[in-house]
């Protein structure tokens, strides 16, 4: 006998309730649960001081300023490619072979798991080109990894700048790149710093890429030639060889916390940038 | 004015060469993998690599079956528990919740995604491999440990797509269905699917493209013995995790077979993400 449609139409929302409970659970769950171990840990020393003894005493200090100037690295190099990209796809050309070409490349790259990256800019940066364990090397690999991001984003960014404010300012005899500079950019650099910050926490939280580029020294970086270890680096290296489960959790907090924030102000950005043009 | 014309070539010229720059960035990645791994392939014999069951790389003996079988079985597990519970949220959400609540969870499930990958797998070696060992027995690290670790990481892929291609489908398809007298869920099950499928679809490829991808997390709670696992809770090493573990050591050949690990995962990857294209841009035209 078949089930009467109002039943099971009951039974299956019941199942997706519950479903749906029980996903939101899971993702929340694991917030909280770094956070109540993490937070405890952490005080303004555990900020400021540099890990003792391989990290079992002392704070993370190097390793947040590791993470911020590689990061720096990488947004620094794949920036200006990404956004000059994205304003070429959109403002001087149309869609053809080209721009096919182009969009597959990007997608391609996006879709390319981080430790491929890792295992290039290791054979590249590190040995081939003699930039050994670096910020540099480890910079470049992300960049290369946040690239695809940057790009999509901006492009979406740009596009979503109503053609009336194009059209005005060629009516008024500027040329193209007038037009992008003076009208198009700052219209749409809120998309595209949008953009930016997500693919920062992007690279905050990578691991795999990072750790055979830029090694895992813990001193703090000096110049764009030393190692240095980044915060996901230096958690994963604490959990993993069980040297201090306190201080793990401390860098978990810390990389959670940053993420998420970087995450809540994204979506805060992006929300007021689609509602100014819709 | 001549000056502003030649400005504007050039700004042309170089927005153009630019742009090729992710375009030269995947050949030179795939120029660089390729010749690094496909002379040991060539040399050992594609066969013994896909084929061979013993990773002895001390003794030049490079097979890489156990690690294709562990990375396809983590995989098919990962979409066993990430693929319904996705699909479920993304279906309540757009069709059975209100407005209001799917705008406080979409956005707070795709705050998640954003979730290093090396947390999700310590909160595994904290709470499942434990849990596993206690409820099942055997060693915790283990098929098991990284499906679930995985589905749950590939979760916020498969819901934000899935209730994007959902929502796109045009309300006139729901309208019409329910003014036949269709119920909500009939009208999800043979409208609604069908007509957002590409889309959904694009997300649990692009869900598995992660799941294969992930390193970190997988090393964490995988246990990384090579053998083909003989059940859920056995321990498992996948590609990913054989590029990570011996990386840092290896030299010579045995480097050259970790390329050529990664060559295979390439191929694999590569493959998936041309399907995912092919399904998502199908529709748009």
């Amino acid at each position: 006998m078949r089930l009467n449609p109002k039943v099971e139409q009951g039974l299956v929302k019941a199942g997706l309730q519950v479903m749906t409970a029980a996903t939101v659970f899971i993702l929340l769950s694991i917030i909280v649960f770094i956070l109540r171990k993490g937070l405890p840990v952490l005080d303004f020393s555990f900020l400021t001081k540099n890990p003792v003894d391989m990290g079992r005493g002392g704070g993370i200090f190097s390793t947040i300023i590791g993470t911020l100037v590689l990061t720096l690295v990488a947004v620094l190099i794949a920036a200006p490619f990404g956004v000059g990209t994205a304003i070429f796809l959109t403002e001087y050309t149309w869609e053809n072979r080209v721009t096919r070409i182009i969009r597959f490349g990007a997608d391609c790259l996006a879709g390319i798991p981080s430790i491929i990256f890792g295992l290039f800019g290791f054979i590249l940066f590190v040995t081939k080109l003699g930039f050994g364990w670096s910020v540099l090397s480890g910079g470049l690999t992300l960049a290369f990894m946040i690239l695809p991001t940057i790009i999509r984003t901006s492009e979406e960014a740009i596009k979503s700048v109503p053609a009336a404010y194009r059209q005005v300012s060629f009516s008024l005899g500027s040329t193209r790149w007038q037009m992008v500079t003076r009208v198009v950019l700052p219209a749409a650099l809120p998309g595209i710093v949008t953009g930016i910050i997500l693919s920062i926490g992007r690279s905050i939280g990578e691991t795999a890429a990072v750790i055979f580029t830029a090694g895992s020294a813990l001193h703090l970086p000096t110049s764009i030639f030393s190692s240095s270890r980044t915060m996901a680096v230096h958690f994963y290296i604490l959990a993993r060889e069980g040297i201090s489960m306190s201080n793990a959790y401390g860098t978990a907090a810390i990389l959670v916390i940053s993420v998420l924030i970087i995450n809540l102000l994204t979506y805060y950005l992006m929300e007021r940038f689609i509602r100014k043009y819709s | 004015m001549n000056k502003l014309k030649r400005e504007e070539r050039l700004v042309r010229l170089a927005l153009l060469t630019v742009s090729f720059s992710a375009v030269s960035i995947l050949t030179v990645i795939t120029a660089f993998i390729f010749t690094e791994g496909v002379p040991i392939i060539l040399k050992y014999g594609f066969k013994s690599f896909l084929a061979g069951m013993n990773w002895y790389p001390s003794e030049k003996s490079f097979g890489l079956l156990p690690m294709i079988a562990g990375s396809l079985m983590v995989t098919i597990g990962a979409l066993i528990i990430g693929v319904p519970l996705g699909l479920s949220c993304a279906v309540f959400l757009t069709e059975f919740s209100s407005k209001g609540l799917r705008r406080a969870i979409k956005p707070a499930i795709e705050l998640l995604a954003g979730i290093p990958s090396v947390v999700y797998g310590f909160m595994g070696v904290i709470l499942l491999v434990p849990f596993i060992r206690r409820t099942f027995g055997g060693p915790g690290f283990s098929v098991l440990a990284s499906s679930i670790i995985l589905g749950i990481m590939i979760l916020p892929t498969i819901i934000s797509i899935s209730i994007d291609s959902l929502l796109a489908v045009p309300s006139a398809y729901r309208e019409g269905s329910i003014a036949l007298g269709a119920t909500r869920w009939q009208t999800t099950k043979m409208v609604l699917f069908p007509a957002a499928r590409s889309g959904i679809v694009a997300s649990i490829i692009l869900g598995m493209g992660r799941a294969i991808g992930e390193t970190m997390a997988v090393i964490m709670v995988a246990g990384n013995a090579v053998a083909v696992p003989a059940s859920l809770l056995s321990p498992v090493r996948t590609l990913t995790s054989n590029i990570a573990l011996e990386m840092g050591y290896a030299s010579g050949e045995h480097r050259q077979a970790l390329f050529a690990t990664g060559v295979i995962l390439f191929i694999i990857i590569m493959i998936l993400n041309t399907i995912a294209n092919m399904t998502s841009s199908r529709k748009k035209v």
